[in-house]
């Protein structure tokens, strides 16, 4: 790898670049407005490909098609949608709390963003490069529910009301075994900073090195994050046969299109945080054995072979953890989806029973296996 | 000065009206059900009806007997077949009208197509206010294998007035039988998804299991029928108790559950289609022969007197009662619904629990709102 | 222990439970060519999926020489629940002097008919029929009161022969 281009080789040049000719300011304000667009708009077409792949896979796990009329196989469903919601009237109730209404639309999706900030994209390739980077997003992410309790009261809706009191039940609830699950990787790891984490997976991911608790620490974060983001079978904040819509009833137009937006930020998040801790991130898959074929294919993983090509060609290589990184992301979407199309949604106090008897006293029992094993060096 | 802290004595929580329909995902119609919560908890549940009131049984008043049967459909129009039935049953009793033996052999496995039809969307439609969404399209794919199959043979998919009095409107395809044959078969196939994908699942065990318990005294108190009341405990088949064009001569089991609350109401509903599909099987292989239907004169005349008739219908005793003064058009004609008993136990059974059991329990008793409002 | 063991037992029953019905899902979702059901509809108008017996809109059957069999006796008319159909008769004279009742106008309100099948099992001459035609909606209401018989058409006469035999 050490001859081939790296990410740091690329934004070095470009800083490099920027500073010959302007004042340092000026380069530190371009490279915050540039990569922080670039990171923004990087998840908006995660997003519109989830909203796509959420509707075919509902669609195919519901013995229909999906969209497909508008394009080839659908695929310009989202835009007609998109252009629709832009077009119609932001319909705002007569006895709603005015500002309150318009600002938690706003509010939930820039908690969203933010959390966004210390995600590790490829090597070298980080919005902030932070020591508390994990312990950042847990943080960030546990506000989200501000801007729908927000949205819930403001609406003056006995449902959206009902839809977020629940919601506020559940996120604080979740974010307890969340945390847990997350702690035990950072206990393997001995770092928060997600690009520490990952490269510490070069050698096998956590799920596969950390035994059986970094497995069930996998499952119990899954099941956690998908109550996180509200999403069935834990959707009680929406419950369509319930609560009609839950916490954005009276939303319309494009303040209801920015809720939309930021549930699929949020699992994007979320499955970006799985993949970062749990799957390695953007590291390859590797094989943690050192013997002839083993060899062979970790070699073929590491783009060894593409070395000897010429460095226009390796140009390519750039892309490679890229590749996995969006592929392990797109792989725990699929597994939120998967869920949502097939289960009932629970009761709120299963929903609560669920963290309160059986999540968090398995990760706190989990944490502690996951502790000795750090302390006893069982791990690889 | 006043203290500022609040004891937690003084902090009060109030009660709060939420009005479940008249158009909710919920109600699937339109049915305003008037909740007071307390929080989560159901306090009182107020049902109010009367929004798709069409009038059916004082139209029927201004129309003949043969007329009045296509009005029927529209009532329970998941088991059009059956309300067919009813009435058709009610006339040929009042006008000693005999019925050939095919023609009773097609309304039974009609009747029982219908109730399968029925039971399948039931089953979606639950699911789906549980929360799953993906089981109301199995419900749908299963039930439109059937509808295709009265497309073909009576020639509506819905509301078919196929039943009428003197046998049926018109025979059945020669391909009705090897077709039915094939049906049956993958119905039997797509039962295993169901229970694979459903009845087996943990959360939806937990979601129903214990939930709105209603019990049998209940049940007798309220004029509960059907497979509400036979979860329950109560023995109430009217295809067993005042058996109606020859189910008698069949074999098949009442399904009871003593189990009383929403699972054993899913679990009744789910055997019910197991015994519906014994039923087609045994009159299969020997469908009578012959006429189809006993011609009868083009205006009808029933001679005056006060006519019942009972049937079993998806949901439960369906009665209609006829007061004729000997004219052509009935003097009255009143329908016993089954929906509209069974939605008196919602209150009942939903009161204390959270209010996503009264979704659970609204789609247990199965409401269909045109039934009840008529 | 006991209290554990179930405890456990309970989770691992979850779990399976789960994955059956996830299970199923997946095998949708991944044999898409088996299990989706539904149709193209406006794209496949060419051999749609209805059955011949579907009971649509009402005709009148006109045979090659323009000649429909109704006899213009309104037991349609009454038969029909809805007052979806309208004889008008007109009253011609024959060439042996005698008066005749015959179809002036057929006419079928298609807004108001359900489709019940009573007017088809009214007729005694079997002079009216349902097609299997399911597109009905249209953007203008008027064209949806329609006159059957078409113009210049008439009765069928009766064959001769079969009309000794039946005597």
């Amino acid at each position: 790898m050490i001859s081939m281009i790296q990410f740091s080789d690329v934004l070095a040049w470009i800083h490099q670049l920027l500073s010959s000719c302007m004042a340092p300011w000026l380069v530190f304000l371009i490279e915050l407005v540039v990569a922080s667009v670039a990171a923004v708009v990087a998840l908006l077409v995660c997003v519109i490909i989830m909203v796509y792949m959420e509707r075919k896979v509902a669609g195919h796990m519901q013995l229909r098609h999906g969209p497909n009329r508008v394009g080839w196989h659908g695929v310009c469903q989202l835009f007609a949608d998109i252009i629709k919601l832009l077009l119609k009237e932001c319909f705002t109730p007569t006895r709603a709390d005015k500002l309150l209404f318009v600002v938690a639309p706003v509010l939930s999706l820039c908690v969203s963003l933010l959390a966004l900030a210390p995600i590790s994209w490829g090597p070298g390739l980080v919005l902030w490069n932070t020591n508390i980077g994990v312990l950042f997003v847990t943080a960030i992410s546990s506000m989200g529910v501000i801007g729908i309790l927000m949205a819930g009261w403001s609406s003056n809706n006995k449902y959206a009301l009902m839809g977020a009191m629940r919601s506020g039940a559940q996120i604080v609830s979740y974010e307890l075994s969340a945390g847990l699950s997350i702690v035990a990787i950072v206990a393997l790891a001995g770092t928060l900073n997600t690009g520490g984490i990952i490269e510490s997976q070069a050698n096998g991911w956590w799920i596969l090195k950390g035994h059986l608790p970094a497995f069930f620490a996998f499952i119990i974060y899954i099941i956690a994050s998908t109550a996180e983001c509200n999403r069935a079978p834990f959707d009680l904040a929406e419950a369509e046969s319930e609560l009609t819509a839950g916490y954005h009833t009276e939303y319309s137009g494009m303040q209801f299109g920015i809720f939309y937006l930021n549930e699929y930020i949020n699992m994007g998040v979320v499955s970006m945080v799985a993949s970062t801790l749990f799957l390695g991130g953007w590291q390859p898959f590797y094989l943690p054995f050192d013997f002839g074929w083993a060899h062979a294919f970790n070699d073929i993983m590491a783009l060894k072979f593409m070395e000897t090509w010429p460095a226009w060609i390796s140009w390519v290589s750039l892309a490679w953890p890229l590749v996995w990184f969006f592929g392990k992301l797109f792989l725990i979407i699929f597994f939120m989806m998967w869920f949502r199309w097939t289960f009932p949604r629970l009761r709120i106090d299963q929903l609560l029973k669920l963290e309160w008897k059986y999540l968090l006293p398995l990760s706190i029992v989990n944490l502690v296996i996951i502790a000795l094993i750090v302390v006893l060096g069982l791990h690889f | 000065m006043e203290n500022p802290i609040v004891t937690p004595s003084e902090l009060k929580t109030e009660e709060f009206v939420v009005n479940i329909g008249p158009q909710h995902p919920a109600t699937h119609g339109v049915l305003r059900v008037e909740a007071t919560l307390d929080g989560e908890i159901i306090k009182d549940v107020l049902p109010h009806l009367g929004y798709i009131h069409r009038g059916i049984e004082k139209m029927t008043e201004s129309l003949g007997y043969k007329q009045s049967i296509f009005l029927t459909s529209r009532m329970d129009y998941l088991s059009a077949h059956i309300n067919n039935h009813v009435c058709a049953l009610a006339i040929e009793k009042a006008a000693q009208i005999e019925v050939p033996a095919r023609a009773k052999a097609i309304r039974i496995i009609m009747d029982e197509l219908q109730r399968l039809t029925s039971h399948e969307l039931w089953w979606g439609s639950c699911a789906m206010d549980i929360g799953a969404v993906t089981p109301f399209f199995l419900a749908f794919r299963d039930r439109e294998r059937i509808l295709e199959l009265f497309e073909q043979n009576t020639g509506n998919r819905l509301t078919m007035s196929y039943i009428i009095p003197g046998g049926v409107m018109n025979d059945v395809r020669p391909d009705f039988v090897p077709k039915l044959k094939a049906l049956i078969k993958s119905i039997k196939e797509y039962r295993k998804e169901y229970d694979q994908l459903i009845t087996g699942n943990f959360i939806f065990q937990h979601r129903t299991q214990g939930i709105g318990i209603l019990s049998k005294e209940q049940a007798i108190s309220l004029g509960c029928t059907g497979p509400t009341a036979r979860a329950s405990g109560l023995s109430c088949d009217i295809r067993k108790l005042y058996p109606y064009d020859g189910y008698e001569k069949l074999d098949f089991k009442e399904v009871i559950d003593y189990g009383c609350d929403n699972w054993a109401r899913y679990v009744v509903r789910m055997e019910e289609m197991n015994q519906s599909i014994h039923i087609i099987e045994q009159l299969l292989d020997n469908l009578p022969t012959g006429d189809y239907r006993t011609k009868l004169k083009g205006v009808l005349k029933l001679p005056a007197g006060e006519y019942y008739q009972r049937v079993e219908s998806a949901r439960g005793e369906l009665g209609v009662y006829i007061v004729s003064d000997g004219g052509a058009k009935p003097y009255r004609m009143k329908f016993r619904t089954p929906c509209y008993s069974n939605l008196g136990a919602v209150k009942p059974i939903s009161v204390g629990m959270k209010i996503a059991d009264l979704m659970a329990n609204m789609a247990t008793i199965d409401l269909v709102i045109p039934d009840m409002d008529r | 222990m006991k209290a554990l063991y179930n405890y456990l037992k309970e989770v691992a029953f979850a779990f399976v439970s789960l994955a059956n019905g996830l299970l199923l899902t997946l095998k949708y979702f991944v044999t898409p060519w088996k299990s989706i059901i539904t149709e193209n509809y406006p794209d496949n108008r060419a051999n749609p999926s209805v059955a011949d017996e579907f009971a649509g809109e009402v005709i009148l059957i006109h045979d090659e020489n323009n000649e429909h069999k109704c006899t213009a006796c309104t037991l349609c008319q009454l038969a029909c629940p809805n007052n979806s159909i309208q004889i008008i008769s007109k009253q011609v004279e024959t060439e042996d002097g005698k008066k005749k009742k015959v179809l002036d106008k057929w006419v079928y309100h298609l807004e108001m008919c359900t489709f019940c099948k009573q007017c088809i099992d009214a007729c005694p001459q079997d002079a009216i029929k349902m097609t299997n035609s399911y597109e009905l909606s249209c953007f203008d209401r008027s064209t949806l009161t329609k006159i059957l018989n078409q113009p210049g058409s008439k009765l069928k006469e009766k064959p001769k022969v079969t009309a000794k035999v039946q005597e």
